[in-house]
């Protein structure tokens, strides 16, 4: 019987194609229109690292004060001071700061043109805590660190470029003029939105290409490729005088297990800034913050403003698509008083009819999924008139959208044929039957 | 015409008219918004930068193994590099003039600071946020700035100094908004003012119409056409060189620059992205602004659109529905005139009562969005319009039904009673 409704419900389609056509259309650009905006919001607003999430916690402590800082906010990034005295106390179970650098590198040997490597400075607890997969080898150890090793582990991408693919582990790459010794391939890894350095990207960019050991690059005084931000009175001259400024340009991450070791380290955290108080470091109390990734994330706004009012845009749209939907339904189905007055006169329940109309709005709703599963993967093309290419190529049609998008549409064409089926359904049977 | 029989008629169609009343309300919320995002993001993309953006574009590169000291001899080699750079791209047959600069306006790099008029005030403190841009004496000609006092940096202002060096300069040419910020009551010129809180004074020697700054960002309202030029040339392992190209001749110049660097320095990071000319800047920087504006645009298209047809679906419907009773009225001695104007009400009543409801909509919607997303309050006349153009809307769609409503012949009402 249902598939015998269905039919009967695309054969109606035909009678009124233009009323039918209106309906489809709408229903395909108000779910087209919707799954573009979604499919971006879901991207952007993804948690990057589901299963570590609330056991990653990044410090802040202000050394601004009140008179510089964020409103009352504490900076977005540690001071090198207040950077190395965190690690220096050790009191999470792993735990890494990290900046962001950029280094030469000539894939050809000296012949060739130098090309542009972005990395990061980190600490070797970098790589167990935010689960980086490793193709080759394995992340540098804290004896490295100590050492202030010439170590390097290279992303998939880079060991490609470099050395075609193939197991590079113990080989010397050049890098501005310095040798490193590989010690690690990554496999490909990009987390989306890059919850570790919120600072200095708005946590969509390229992949990255390597990872050498913070106190490396320390001395090596490699300047940071990211964000670097002062307050107040400056007056340094050298690499010394900046390091031991209030200059803002380093990234901690701890990693705390469970809710004691988050509450112990943030007394840590306030012990610190009192004691920097007490030093006459700081002329103002404590100040400071532990948030996890996705505290982090909200705080600085990674979903950006564009994704949020689009998604808001395309679903009043959507809303306003299906009331014209109703509109048109009722008017479809109640131009068929007189037929459905036979059919109940020959017996046919209230619950047949309710239920002949439903299918043939799910049989409209199809139709209007497939004409906005075609609108949405012309409308994927064009995102990126709206988002940078770095967020742009994170929407795509997938298998599970492609599913949503017939679902909604035939779950969201059925709802809005509940009230034009009901009153199909008490087309009263003498009625139609006299006025014939 | 009465409106009672009308009403009473209305009474019958409830689900009908709610659903019209109710899509014109939406519509007008929406519509009204997006009009207004699109004005303000116009308006922004629209802002002269007070560059002569035609033939200007900027080169950035770095050097590889490049000394990163902090040292005298360091610095020195580092600006004779920099120096050798500006001197090539100089020498260009088609190139007009090159300025070294750290940044450019919506690039969104930028070295920011404050200005004040006491030395060792902190930046809340001081009087006023502005942007910095390190360049040298033929930055003027280069990126097209209008002098509107005092005078250009000659050579002999022009210093260098390493990147991390944080000593202020002794003159300097401040943007008339910052002049104007820092000294209300009459000319900065010859005037002392104090950076980031330094204890050394700068003397404002000039002032520029009109100079915006690299950030783009919400965070830089503030401070939007505050710019600072100081006449030094930064050194470190990387440098930016703002270059304006002889008339038409910005592609020639554009692809002979990877070249002419190489021939000086074969050892510097110089990838796709290096040379840009003004226009991809500009590009980057508003392609959220364009993109929501367009976006916007088509989503009220395409809302105007479907709202029509819905109505005119709807009406269609109910003049099928009372068909007989058009002929009645027509046999009745209504003429023609006196039907179609009968719908045109009709719809002028439906769409007044959801223009009503979409103008609390608009405004509540607005809340959301000032609340939410930084926007500023709706204009009262963007509603006004909206409703204007709403109504004329339902008239335009309601036409074509109505007109056939007012073709059906009285004949029809003696008919198969």
């Amino acid at each position: 019987m249902l598939a015998y409704y269905f039919q009967l419900g695309l054969r109606s389609l035909r009678r009124n194609p233009w009323l039918t056509a209106l309906m489809v259309m709408a229903i395909g650009v108000g779910v087209a229109a919707s799954m573009i905006t979604w499919s971006v919001f879901r991207a952007v607003s993804g948690n990057p690292i589901p299963d570590r999430s609330a056991q990653l916690f990044t410090p802040q402590v202000d050394n601004w004060g009140p008179q510089n800082n964020h409103d009352g906010e504490p900076p977005d990034g540690l001071d090198y001071v207040d950077a190395m005295a965190l690690m220096h106390e050790h009191q999470a179970r792993r735990q890494t700061l990290l900046y962001a650098v950029q280094l030469a590198v000539s894939p050809g040997g000296d012949r060739s043109l130098p090309l542009a490597a972005n990395g990061y400075a980190v600490d070797g607890d970098f790589f167990p805590m935010f689960e980086v997969p490793l193709r080759y080898g394995s992340a540098w150890s804290a004896a490295d660190d100590q050492a202030r090793a010439a170590v390097v582990v290279l992303s998939a991408e880079l060991n490609q470029r470099l050395f075609g693919g193939a197991d590079s582990v113990g080989r010397t790459v050049t890098l501005s003029g310095h040798d490193y010794r590989v010690v690690g391939v990554t496999r490909h890894w990009n987390p989306q939105p890059r919850f570790f350095d919120l600072f200095s990207t708005n946590g969509f960019d390229d992949a990255t290409d390597f990872y050498m050991p913070f106190s490396r690059a320390l001395d090596l005084q490699l300047r940071t490729a990211g964000r670097n931000s002062c307050r107040g009175k400056l007056s340094f001259t050298t690499w010394d005088g900046w390091l031991q400024s209030n200059c803002v340009w380093i990234t901690a991450w701890v990693q705390l297990d469970n809710p004691a070791d988050v509450s112990t380290y943030h007394r840590f955290l306030e012990s610190y800034a009192a004691a920097q108080q007490h030093a006459g470091r700081f002329d103002w109390a404590p100040n400071v913050r532990l948030r996890d990734v996705a505290q982090w994330l909200d705080y600085q706004h990674v979903v950006p403003p564009e994704s949020r009012i689009s998604l808001m845009v395309a679903l009043g749209f959507f809303v306003i698509c299906l009331v014209n939907t109703v509109g048109l339904l009722l008017a479809k189905f109640l131009r068929r008083a007189g037929e459905i007055g036979v059919r109940r006169a020959l017996g046919a329940t209230r619950r047949e009819i309710y239920l002949q109309y439903l299918i043939e709005a799910g049989a409209v709703g199809l139709a209007g999924g497939v004409i906005g599963l075609i609108l949405t993967s012309v409308g994927m093309a064009s995102v990126g008139i709206l988002f940078e290419p770095q967020i742009a190529r994170l929407a795509h049609l997938n298998l599970s959208l492609v599913a949503l998008t017939l679902l909604l549409a035939v779950v969201a064409t059925m709802v809005a044929a509940f009230y034009p089926a009901w009153r199909a359904a008490r087309v009263q049977p003498a009625w139609q039957l006299k006025s014939n | 015409m009465k409106l009672h029989p009308m009403i009473a008629a209305l009474r019958r169609h409830k689900a009908g008219v709610v659903l019209i009343a109710l899509q014109i309300a939406l519509t007008l919320a929406i519509v009204c918004n997006a009009v207004f995002i699109i004005g303000q993001r116009v308006s922004r993309v629209n802002r002269p930068t007070g560059l002569d953006e035609n033939n200007l574009m900027l080169v950035t590169q770095s050097w590889v193994g490049a000394p990163s000291g902090d040292q005298p001899g360091d610095v020195d080699k580092l600006d004779s590099m920099q120096q050798a750079d500006l001197a090539a791209l100089r020498a260009m047959p088609d190139v007009e003039s090159v300025a070294p600069i750290n940044s450019l306006p919506l690039l969104n790099s930028s070295w920011n600071g404050s200005a004040a008029l006491k030395p060792g005030v902190e930046l809340r403190e001081g009087n006023a946020r502005t942007t910095y841009y390190f360049t040298d004496e033929q930055a003027f000609r280069t990126l097209g700035l209008k002098l509107v006092a005092g005078r250009a940096f000659t050579p002999a202002d022009v210093q260098h100094r390493g990147f991390r060096d944080t000593s202020t300069p002794p003159v300097v040419i401040v943007t008339k908004a910052l002049a104007d910020k820092l000294f209300p009551d009459g000319t900065a010129l010859g005037k002392t003012i104090f950076l980031d809180g330094g204890s050394s004074p700068s003397t404002i020697i000039g002032e520029v119409d009109r100079l915006q700054v690299p950030g783009t960002g919400s965070w830089t309202n503030s401070f939007t056409w505050n710019a600072t030029l100081v006449p030094t040339r930064l050194d470190a392992g990387f440098a930016r060189y703002a270059v304006r190209a002889k008339p038409g001749r910005l592609d020639a110049v554009m692809h002979a620059v990877p070249q002419v660097l190489y021939g000086v320095n074969r050892m510097r990071v110089l990838d796709d992205d290096s040379v840009k000319p003004f226009a991809q800047i500009r590009q980057e920087a508003y392609r959220s602004d364009v993109g929501m504006a367009i976006l916007m645009g088509v989503v009220c298209l395409i809302l105007l659109g479907v709202t029509a047809a819905g109505i005119v679906g709807l009406t269609s419907f109910w003049v099928g529905q009372r068909h007989r009773q058009i002929g009645v009225r027509r046999a009745l001695g209504a003429r023609k005139i006196d039907i179609l104007h009968y719908f045109q009400m009709e719809n002028l009543l439906i769409s007044g009562v959801g223009a009503l409801i979409g103008l609390g909509l608009a405004i509540g919607l607005n809340m959301l969005l000032m609340k939410h997303f930084e926007m500023d309050r709706l204009p009262v006349l963007y509603v006004l319009a909206g409703i204007v153009v709403v109504m004329a809307l339902g008239q335009g769609a309601v036409f074509a039904p109505a007109r056939r409503a007012s073709n059906v012949p009285p004949v029809v009402a003696t008919r198969s009673v």
